[in-house]
């Protein structure tokens, strides 16, 4: 019989070797996988990552799909590390977008340029607004926030379909559920002519040092830390757990909030019911990937990014289906957790 | 000769990085019982494991009686008639004493007959307890009871106990020693586990001491001293602690009429605490923990805010709404009993564990509470490091990668090294080594000698006799009155610590009180 024997000591090698080696394993179940189904594994491979690579405009195009899962993951680093379990990112970015999008619909021709600022901001209050509900059922209620925050997703995706078909439906827009395309001047400018990537990659970017500095060098960061490894040291030393709470909810509802209203009035550039993408969901793997790391979030994220746009790929020129990316990104997570498990025990038989 | 009930001979475990045991030979006789001595990290658990089948060795022989054995779980180790009581106990809280020992049987016995077992063997050895009760409401002392009973219906031949005593009133440790020589007289033979040489000494009529996994000595105990069991235990005699004599000064600690309901479910209420620490002055709690010890710990650290107005003061000024980080700003500073997951994050590096009560490595403190300032964080923890002779890999070393006895050692130096004005500790020495726990009392001293009030919470009445200067007993939420340590006994701080509230203790604290309220009249 197989067991799990306890290791006294964590191998450093290992800790930044496992997600590479979870990597591995991907690719070859996903070599097996395409050839199950009949296709050449090489062939795609190439769609899942050489493809989103190969020159500039596809570099950035995995800079637009990168940007919203890093900057939201950055925010969800912060609950995780807080052991509070925000699972409704996606929810959050939800409200952000329909923020975003309520002020982005009010501009006329006579806004000024500046009107961006207050949809990125709208968006973050938005994130924040719905992450704020789970921390007030948590901290009032004790009320679990795993479900909370899950379930509301469902809520806030429930009241874009509404705004989408209801107050806010294009008039000129066939009956479609959806609102009229932005004006010009309230989109996010652009990094390059010739790409969609746009400013968000800078504020992703900032973010990754302003949450490097939060964690690593203010007492803040380090508080809300030892709450969530040593609930019991954190009370000794006197640093409120509820405090922590609304922290953590309140960094990851901004900054959901923000990816969605970069992304409302970024690449989509109005809102639908198809705003909700994911994202949300996919960046609770980009976090863990990425070890909670700012640093290390950024190349998950760049590889989550692959894996949207390597399902694409696949169904148009495969003629697979799209789930690629789903089973992908589900065989990461997996891997990854039986890579770390990996590090913490040993197996060992037993008679 | 006769045979040895068990015989190990060259037993050898290794664990990564340290050898356990290390070629270990121990012989036990009939009817004999048998010391393991040996410091926290001696190998005696190991050692334990290994003959109750739940650790397998990596060399060595097992014989019972006689016969070569491999035991290989702790069912074959029943099936030789090997029993063992541990230190912590496996009962289910919430169901009877019967209950919990059928369990443990064969499953075709019925609950009537595991009633009068019990009460069998009960009577048998005077282990007097009711099987219908529900285990929660048990003390621990009749928790061990139960322990003990059910190790004993197993009808074994040898019976190990860990650390029996560490839970006991002296009074219930008396009588359990009067059920183990009883046991032994009947043939079986005990190994009794521990580091409380007295005990050994009045107890066990044969002794094998594990210094650093490797055995250090065979001997008779009874005609051994406590310096020659220590110097066969830890290679040297423990130092001895410098006393000076110092008059108290003013009040800086003042707990008033705290009264506290419990927080959890199987908490002490606390009940009317009163006490005063003066500056230069060491005042000690005794008692069996789980009588308030914990709960009152929580209160005047700050981690349990409850506390009505006015009940706590430090230096005259009321704390009882303030968090620990303000307390701490005021001077007082707290060692609790728990070292992992508490006092220290287990797996963070001591720096960080630093930053837990300690501000000095702090920049800007409008921003986010403060900017950490890594080099002077860790020069700090360095310098408490080398102060303190803990034994770490540096600064970086996680909390986690320390020997208990350094932990307490780092803990303990980064409260003292704030210069408190007020200092309070937590059973301070438990399952620390005897080196770590002389060096903490000697501080625990040296800070009394500078005029800082000291306040120890303990269950080891040796450390408070050795370091206090009052004594009070805190008995099921209750807290005695004080006495001087000059003027106490073990034997009525034990009488103290099991029933405060039976009449005849009630009518003796009363003329307690009266006897010291005329001392002070007549002081005054």
């Amino acid at each position: 019989m197989l067991k799990l024997e306890a290791r006294s000591q964590t191998s450093v090698f290992w800790t930044y070797a496992s997600p590479l080696l979870a990597l591995v394993l991907t690719v070859l179940v996903g070599v097996v996988l395409f050839a199950a189904l009949g296709k050449d594994p090489l062939r795609g491979l190439e769609m899942f990552f050489w493809l989103p690579i190969r020159n500039g405009y596809a570099l950035g195009e995995l800079l637009v799909k990168a940007t919203p899962l890093l900057i939201i993951a950055l925010g969800l680093a912060v609950c995780f590390r807080a052991n509070v379990w925000n699972i409704g990112a996606e929810g959050q970015y939800v409200l952000g977008a329909i923020f975003a999008g309520g002020v982005a619909l009010s501009a006329d021709g006579n806004s000024s340029a500046w009107i961006v600022l207050a949809v990125l901001l709208a968006g973050i209050l938005g994130g924040m607004v719905w992450a704020g509900v789970t921390a007030l059922l948590r901290d009032r209620f004790n009320a679990n926030e795993i479900l909370v925050s899950l379930m509301l997703v469902y809520v806030a995706i429930q009241l874009l379909g509404y705004m989408v078909a209801g107050p806010w439906k294009d008039p000129m827009g066939f009956n479609f559920p959806q609102s009229k395309n932005f004006d010009a001047i309230t989109r996010i400018p652009r990094l390059f002519t010739g790409s969609r990537a746009n400013i968000g990659v800078l504020m992703a970017l900032a973010g990754v040092g302003l949450l490097w500095v939060f964690l690593f060098r203010t007492r803040a960061g380090f508080a809300m830390q030892v709450g969530g490894v040593a609930p019991a040291a954190a009370r000794f030393a006197g640093f409120s757990s509820r405090k922590a709470l609304w922290t953590a909810l309140m960094i990851s509802g901004a900054s959901a909030g923000l990816a969605g209203a970069l992304e409302v009035a970024g690449p989509i550039g109005q809102l639908t019911p198809y705003v909700p993408s994911g994202y949300g969901f996919a960046a609770i793997i980009v976090a863990f990937v990425g070890r909670l790391h700012p640093v290390g979030m950024v190349f998950s994220s760049i590889l989550m990014s692959m894996f949207y746009i390597g399902g694409e790929m696949a169904q148009s020129r495969l003629g697979l289906t799209r789930a690629l990316t789903g089973v992908f990104q589900g065989m990461l997570l997996f891997s990854l957790l039986a890579c770390d498990t990996l590090l913490y025990y040993r197996l060992k038989w037993r008679a | 000769m006769a045979t040895p009930r068990l015989e190990l001979s060259g037993i050898t475990k290794r664990y990564p990085g340290v050898l356990a045991n290390d070629a270990v030979d121990l012989t036990v006789m009939p009817g004999e019982i048998h010391a393991l001595l040996g410091e926290n990290g001696a190998g005696k658990s190991t050692l334990m494991k290994i003959i109750y089948g739940a650790v397998k060795a990596d060399s060595g022989q097992i014989r019972v009686n006689g016969e070569v054995v491999q035991i290989r779980n702790p069912q074959e180790a029943r099936a030789l008639g090997l029993a063992m009581v541990f230190q912590h106990f496996s009962l289910f809280d919430t169901v009877t004493v019967a209950e919990n020992v059928w369990l443990g049987l064969r499953a075709d016995l019925s609950l009537q007959q595991v009633v009068q077992s019990i009460e069998r063997v009960a009577s048998e050895y005077g282990l007097d307890i009711d099987p219908g009760r529900p285990v929660h409401s048990l003390s621990v002392g009749e928790m061990q009871r139960v322990e003990i009973i059910r190790a004993l219906l197993t009808q074994p031949t040898l019976l190990i106990l860990d650390e029996p005593t560490s839970v006991l009133t002296p009074k219930a440790v008396e009588k359990l020693f009067l059920v183990l020589r009883q046991l032994a007289s009947a043939g079986c033979s005990i190994v009794y586990i521990s580091h409380k040489l007295h005990e050994i000494r009045a107890l066990c009529t044969a002794c094998t001491v594990l210094r650093g996994g490797k055995v250090s000595g065979v001997c008779d105990p009874s005609v051994q001293s406590n310096a020659s069991l220590s110097r066969m235990m830890i290679g040297a005699e423990p130092p001895a602690l410098a006393h000076h004599h110092r008059a108290p000064g003013a009040v800086r600690l003042q707990v008033r009429d705290l009264s506290l309901t419990r927080a959890d479910q199987f908490g002490v209420d606390l009940a009317n605490i009163s006490l005063q620490v003066h500056s230069a002055e060491v005042v000690g709690i005794a008692g069996v923990s789980g009588n308030g010890q914990k709960e009152l710990m929580l209160a005047l650290s700050g981690e349990d805010m409850r506390s009505p107005a006015n009940s706590l003061c430090i230096n005259d000024c009321d704390v009882s709404s303030l968090g620990p980080r303000k307390r701490r700003a005021l001077g007082m500073h707290c060692v609790p009993e728990d070292r992992l997951g508490r006092g220290a994050v287990p797996s963070m590096s001591l720096a960080h564990n630093l930053l837990l009560t300690r501000e000095e490595a702090l920049a800007w403190p409008s921003l986010g509470g403060g900017w950490i300032r890594v080099g002077a964080l860790k020069a700090k923890t360095q310098a408490i490091i080398e102060r303190f002779g803990v034994k770490a890999n540096g600064p970086d070393a996680s909390a986690r990668s320390l020997s208990g006895g350094n932990l307490q050692k780092f803990i303990v130096g980064r409260e003292i090294d704030a210069q408190p004005s007020v200092f309070i500790l937590s059973q301070p020495t438990w399952g620390v080594d005897i080196g770590a726990a002389a060096l903490i009392r000697g501080e625990i001293l040296a800070l009394r000698d500078a005029g800082c009030a000291v306040l120890v919470i303990s269950e080891e009445l040796d450390e408070l006799f050795e370091v206090c200067d009052r004594l009070h007993v805190l008995a099921r939420g209750y807290l005695s009155p004080s006495v001087p340590v000059a003027q106490a006994s073990v034997q009525t701080i034990g009488e103290w610590m099991s029933g405060l509230w039976d009449a005849d203790v009630q009518s003796r604290l009363q003329t307690m009180a009266a006897a010291q309220s005329e001392a002070t009249h007549a002081q005054a």
